[in-house]
């Protein structure tokens, strides 16, 4: 039912399942040779990040940059490391602060066609941008009655770091969920925010773009430059069959920290990594619960209006029968981020509370196999 | 240094370059005698003044008389439409501010942009589209500019780069900038028209619209339709400064009649030149709203009538006209020619778009997306989902 999109010029697109990755391997021998010729070095996520950017920008003269410091200062978490160098300072554009200001202008200058990826330095910001990205970006290819498309990618860091306070560390996908015309994509590997981020760079449709401030030094292998994700299918982390775990962003480390201890005691959840924030990936989530018939949400959203708020009614909803449990969602306490480290990490989800709740839905001791 | 080898050269063959323009829209200077008139002359902010002798002719004043009395009609029309329950919600009427529109159109070509608030019907119809499309949109019927979905605020016309149509009170300022900042991307020679009021003058958005344009050098011209109040605030309560040609600081300005077509256009063109060679310039258009903000106000809460009745009577823009074209002996009989066939085409128009007809349910998820999404959105009800479609005529 999911139709493919993307069917570019440059070739085949590649979901970052592990499970599909075999029909990749199978596919034929031109991408076989090139991924073997491929670099297997590792890289972190801003250098795939900075890939992105760098091989879209050279793809297509219209794809621009905008966003503070993004130019001579290389990007605050090196995503535009040295591009300007490359393609020159209205190609890469440093602006000035503020955000409603070159949001706006962004919406602008994607309505004449370019394809602008603006950056917020912290998502956090783009609170300042709300109206422009509500009102003439979400909304504008509709109001227009189909004239006027809005391909511009906003992008940049969410999410709780390392005591960075209360205002820097906001989820600004719970805000951003509700916005008609606008698509939400959050990264989580090396692999998936290359991938995604050229998708998206592609897209002609508005897209958010979540990545996370703990992420970006993350270690891991990129695709080649045709390597292209698609922005609304969900990612299955590992296949199981005692509990369906719905994560994304840097949740998923926690989950998957979680799920190294829980295999041990023998357990076998399924992790899916959400990736399309909006619209969710029914098919593979749907696919999911009718297997394991239980769920478990972990978001770093607040637990009012967050992601998993959304996700947990979807599955109320539909899969009603498919459940034997109520859906367990965890989330982040309803306050602000305190500074404190301890205060901090009792905020957000930790790792043995995803392993107490899998023990309370699936049960105490892990259940016998055949 | 640029600047002045950019005002003397404009001064030097002004004649030619707006012939350029008018040749577009309007019948060409050769065609009938000149005729110089003086305007009232320009108050300007960090800049010297353009000459305020403009030269015209009867064709081309005739063009201007016919295009902002159908404006006018129009939105006498849609008082009416509005009264009789045709047009619903929000509907800001233009009357009385044609000259500005007029005298722009007549300085650009349509290969400029121009963006608007939602002041906006006018706008589409200066730019190409119908009365008809405008009508209908109103109305909310399919046949309207944007399909029955944008309303009396969201009307666009890409084609002739119309950028709409904004509800939202200074959001299109820095749509503006990013429009003239594509144009420079792009290595256009275009500029954008960003058109604001004195309300929209105060918000934030602007200053950072203009300290971008200005440190790029973007070709957009600022134009600030000062109509004295927004929606039931004075000017002069509303700003600290009410010269809003000065408030660009450190970017020219520009005041002018904006009653007067003539100065507007002469003006224009001027700040055209002068955004292409060397960056922003704002324009304060000294203008008057003959309605209340919208169709809810009145108008007359915080005016009084008398100040509404003087402006008709000493400052309109089409008897302005009016009075030129009998000076220069135009026969009375033609003008009220033109009338008649304004008006009929008007009310021609509203009569076909009261026959449109609605635009059908699963238009609601239709352009939702310019890609389409494999997955499908929920509707109201539970299990009931819809893939939205796209917009398969639209190619790039």
């Amino acid at each position: 039912m999911l139709a493919s999109r993307n069917m570019r010029a440059s070739g085949a697109r590649v979901a970052a399942a592990p499970a599909q990755r075999a029909i990749l391997a199978a596919r034929s021998g031109r991408r076989a040779s090139v991924a073997a010729k491929a670099q297997k070095k590792e890289i972190m996520m801003w250098e795939a990040l900075r890939e992105a950017i760098d091989e879209e920008m050279e793809r297509d003269p219209t794809v621009c940059v905008m966003g503070e410091d993004v130019g001579h200062y290389g990007g605050s978490y090196k995503c535009t490391l040295g591009l300007y160098k490359k393609y020159g300072d209205m190609r890469v554009l440093d602006t000035p602060i503020c955000e409603n200001g070159f949001m706006g202008m962004g919406v602008g200058a994607a309505m004449t066609g370019l394809r602008p990826i603006v950056e917020g330095m912290n998502m956090g910001f783009l609170l300042l941008a709300f109206n422009q990205i509500s009102n003439n970006c979400g909304m504008l290819h509709y109001t227009s009655g189909g004239q006027f498309k809005t391909p511009l990618v906003i992008r940049g860091p969410g999410g709780v770091g390392r005591q960075l306070g209360a205002e820097h560390s906001q989820r600004l996908e719970s805000y951003f969920q509700s916005i008609p015309g606008v698509q939400l994509v959050a990264c989580s590997t090396v692999r998936n925010s290359k991938a995604l981020l050229k998708a998206a760079i592609r897209s002609d449709n508005p897209i958010i773009f979540f990545e996370h401030v703990l992420l970006y030094n993350v270690k891991g292998e990129a695709g080649d430059k045709d390597e292209v994700a698609c922005l609304e299918r969900a990612e299955v982390v590992r296949e199981g069959t005692d509990v369906s775990i719905f994560t994304y962003s840097r949740m998923r480390y926690v989950v998957m920290q979680a799920v190294s201890e829980l295999v041990k005691q023998g357990y076998n959840p399924e992790v899916v990594d959400l990736i399309s924030l909006k619209p969710f990936d029914m098919e593979t989530i749907a696919k999911s619960v009718k297997k394991t018939r239980k769920v478990i949400i972990v978001e770093e959203c607040m637990k009012t209006g967050g992601i998993g708020a959304s996700l947990s009614a979807v599955i109320h909803e539909s899969l009603f029968n498919e459940l034997d449990h109520e859906v367990v969602r965890l989330s982040s306490q309803d306050v602000p981020t305190a500074y404190a480290y301890e205060l901090e990490a009792a905020t957000i989800v930790q790792s043995s509370q995803v392993v107490d709740a899998v023990h309370k839905i699936v049960g105490a001791t892990a259940p016998v196999r055949a | 240094m640029a600047l002045q080898v950019a005002i003397t050269g404009l001064k030097s063959q002004s004649g030619s370059q707006l012939g350029l323009s008018m040749a577009r829209l309007f019948a060409s200077a050769a065609a009938s005698p000149s005729i110089k008139v003086e305007v009232m002359p320009y108050k300007v902010h960090r800049i010297e003044a353009p000459s305020n002798v403009v030269e015209t002719n009867v064709e081309e004043l005739t063009n201007f008389y016919k295009l902002m009395y159908k404006m006018r009609r129009m939105e006498i029309a849609a008082d009416m439409m509005y009264k009789a329950k045709f047009i619903r919600g929000f509907c800001h009427l233009y009357d009385g501010q044609e000259a500005v529109l007029t005298g722009i159109e007549a300085a650009i070509t349509l290969k400029d942009s121009i963006i608007t608030s939602y002041r906006d019907h006018c706008q589409h119809v200066s730019r190409g589209g119908s009365i008809v499309s405008l009508m209908a949109e109103l109305m909310g019927k399919q046949e309207g500019a944007t399909k029955g979905l944008g309303g009396s605020m969201h009307i666009y016309n890409r084609k002739n780069n119309f950028y709409g149509g904004n509800g939202i009170v200074g959001a299109q300022i820095p749509l503006g900038a990013g429009i003239a900042l594509a144009h420079k991307y792009k290595g256009e020679p275009h500029v954008c028209i960003t058109m604001y009021g004195d309300g929209a003058a105060n918000q934030g958005q602007k200053y950072e619209a203009l300290n971008m344009a200005g440190l790029w050098n973007l070709p957009a011209i600022f134009v600030c339709e000062n109509n004295h109040y927004g929606m039931g605030t004075a000017e002069w309560r509303a700003a600290k400064s009410p010269n809003f040609y000065t408030r660009g600081d450190y970017i020219p300005g520009i005041k002018v009649d904006g009653m007067d077509v003539l100065a507007v256009k002469n003006a224009v063109a001027f700040a055209k030149a002068y955004a292409l060679a060397n960056g922003p310039i704002v324009m304060e258009m000294d203008t008057y709203r003959y309605h209340g903000h919208s169709m809810s106000d009145p108008g007359s809460t915080y005016r009084t009538r008398d100040e509404i009745n003087a402006m008709r009577t000493e400052r309109d823009p089409i008897e302005r006209v009016k009075r030129l074209l009998l000076n220069n002996g135009v026969d009375p009989a033609d003008l009220k020619k033109i009338d008649k066939e304004v008006k009929k085409e008007v009310d021609d128009a509203v009569e076909q778009a009261k026959q449109g007809q609605i635009p059908p349910l699963h238009w609601l998820w239709r352009n939702m997306y310019a890609e389409p999404l494999g997955a499908g959105m929920r509707g109201v009800l539970p299990a009931e989902y819809h893939v939205p479609a796209f917009d398969p005529t639209y190619k790039s």
